[in-house]
């Protein structure tokens, strides 16, 4: 899914800081494979990707990165329980057609599963659709209405609450500046909700598993 | 799978056609013979001795032997992947990809090509003298295997003092091969590219496959699979055969831009059985050209190889089982176009890989020229391949090309 991906992601640093070094990372929505081998190098990862677009898997493959073109909606039910020790989803989620299952999906087929969204709830996207009533037209957000491929978009909110139905819990939360900067407050929920461009979290499968 | 179709033009019709096989041509390639005591025993029970192997070689191994890339060819291929075929003088199989500077670069690598065992190109085949008679083998040829293609092939490797080889690579039934290389020799393939193929043979292939050897052996001049001592050949069998079979390789999309309903040098109809449309006069073409080149029993024998192919069946019904703990890094290749190993098949093969935690990368090309597109100028697939083997050439610790 690259969909989204043209763009450069703010996150991918953050997201290599919240994976152990030497462990298996599945990597869905690759794009060109630059978190891959952000991990690869820095955290001696063995990682795996999935990525829709040709050109971004040829680049992937000519990077040496094992990708296979897919998606998450149809391929992550091939993937095996507990392959991979992390499964990653980097600002695809939102368009995904089905994000309950493929979230549910990536905490079987790894016990950890790290995701990374544009935050529908950013008081700059609100403020366009209370004030102009505009669909919001972002930084983050750079589609209009009718051409965009994000089409389940959420708030930290929303997510935080779909966590809570999986049978997972949030190990660490961040939300990200308009730079991809983590936000460093100590504040509840609805100020990151509100000041949060982007979220990234990482969840972990409950004792029980899904 | 068909050497000719590159230009898709159509051809003119030929008449007659020489001698097939030519034993005066082969001679002058590289023959690897095994003698009696090392017989190839075959899945179904058989035995061949001697054994001889027809291949070539292409580009130069290197001082550790850590260069030999293994290039497996389609149902009716043969030795001659790059330069030019002495027996067809024609480019080989695989020109779009092989050669200096092309992704199996002859300036970096080693490769090696051989014809199938069961084929009529310098391998012990039907054709062969069959050392207990004194005759042509026909169909008391053993009926062989992919998985006893592979063998004969381990054989030559041996026989070339190579241990590992770092790429086995191929399409169609050359993929075949290649994944049975994986499953049977996982240490000796570092890497491995199985290009629009499957892991088992479908009923729509077994089906197609069927019409092809009956209508082989409906030929009368087929006379039981003993033509060759009765001096004939059933050339018009085995040209339907190569008819039927070519449709296969391409596209409805190829087939109606280049066809369409087009007239052979004629501007109307003639109300007769000639072929007024191009798409008949180049499909007679195809079989016609082909009868010159192969051996009509042959055919029989390679299509039933790969009718016998499931790789998971030998298995235990798995085909994760196949390749479990492999560290062969994989690069797995469908055509959207290909209806003949659709990409459904190679996604099968990934699944089964990525079950197993193998290294494994999967691409779709986009290409409207159906199952064949594996063998044309298709720069997606050519970069793919190129990404693919100059990786694993890094990981293997291969030098660059020579300057």
């Amino acid at each position: 899914m690259s969909l989204v991906s043209a763009k450069p992601r703010r996150d991918l640093a953050l997201i290599a800081d919240l994976v152990e070094p030497g462990s298996r990372v599945l990597d869905v929505g690759c794009g060109d494979g630059a978190l891959l081998q952000l991990l690869a190098e820095q955290k001696n990862v063995d990682g795996r990707g999935v990525e829709l677009s040709q050109r971004g898997v040829n680049e992937c493959v000519a990077k040496g990165l094992s990708v296979i073109q897919g998606d998450a909606d149809a391929d992550l039910v091939d993937y095996p329980d507990d392959g991979f020790d992390y499964v990653i989803l980097s600002q695809t989620l939102q368009a995904t057609r089905q994000p309950q299952a493929v979230l549910r999906n990536m905490l079987r087929i790894g016990r950890r599963a790290i995701v990374s969204f544009p935050n529908f709830g950013h008081w700059r996207v609100r403020a366009q659709l209370a004030f102009l009533g505009r669909m919001p037209v972002t930084g983050n957000l750079s589609y209009s209405w009718h051409d965009t491929p994000n089409i389940h978009l959420c708030t930290i909110r929303d997510f935080v609450e779909l966590v809570g139905a999986l049978d997972a819990y949030i190990v660490r939360g961040a939300a990200l500046d308009r730079n991809g900067a983590p936000i460093r407050v100590n504040a509840p929920w609805w100020v990151w909700n509100l000041m949060g461009e982007q979220a990234v979290f990482l969840l972990e499968r409950s004792a029980a598993g899904p | 799978m068909s050497n000719s179709s590159q230009s898709l033009s159509p051809g003119p019709v030929v008449d007659a056609a020489p001698p097939v096989c030519r034993p005066d041509v082969l001679a002058a390639g590289k023959i690897a013979t095994f003698p009696l005591d090392r017989p190839l025993l075959t899945d179904g029970g058989g035995s061949i001795a001697p054994l001889t192997i027809g291949y070539e070689t292409f580009g130069a191994l290197n001082a550790d032997r850590s260069n030999a890339i293994l290039l497996c060819h389609a149902l009716t291929g043969d030795q001659y992947a790059a330069g030019v075929n002495p027996v067809t003088g024609k480019p080989g199989w695989w020109e779009a990809m092989v050669g200096p500077g092309k992704p199996f670069d002859t300036d970096r690598y080693f490769l090696i090509c051989s014809n199938v065992i069961g084929g009529c190109m310098g391998s012990t085949g039907p054709a062969s003298v069959n050392p207990s008679t004194g005759r042509p083998y026909g169909l008391d040829f053993p009926v062989v295997t992919i998985r006893d293609m592979v063998r004969a092939q381990a054989m030559l490797v041996d026989h070339l003092g190579i241990d590992t080889l770092f790429c086995v690579a191929g399409g169609s039934m050359g993929g075949m091969q290649v994944l049975q290389w994986a499953a049977s020799y996982p240490d000796r393939v570092f890497a491995a590219m199985p290009i629009a193929t499957a892991a088992k043979h479908s009923a729509q292939n077994i089906a197609f496959h069927e019409v092809g050897r009956q209508a082989v052996m409906a030929d009368p001049d087929w006379r039981g699979g003993r033509y060759l001592e009765q001096g004939v050949r059933p050339e018009k069998g085995l040209a339907v055969a190569r008819m039927s079979a070519h449709i296969t390789y391409l596209s409805e999309a190829a087939l109606q831009r280049k066809f369409g309903r087009k007239l052979q040098d004629r501007s109307a109809p003639t109300f007769s059985f000639d072929a007024d449309f191009q798409v008949e006069n180049y499909l007679r073409y195809q079989g016609l050209a082909f009868v010159e080149r192969f051996d009509a029993n042959s055919y029989l024998f390679v299509t039933r190889a790969c009718d016998y192919f499931d790789l998971g069946a030998d298995y235990g019904g798995s085909l994760a089982r196949a390749f479990k703990d492999t560290k062969t890094r994989f690069c797995v290749v469908a055509f959207d176009s290909d209806w003949l190993y659709p990409t459904s098949d190679s996604r099968a093969i990934v699944h089964a890989l990525n079950a197993g935690g193998a290294s494994v990368s999967f691409v779709e090309i986009d290409s409207d020229k159906g199952h064949d597109a594996f063998l044309l100028h298709e720069p997606m697939f050519i970069a793919t391949t190129r990404g693919f083997l100059e990786s694993a050439a890094a990981a293997r610790g291969l030098k660059e090309a020579r300057a």
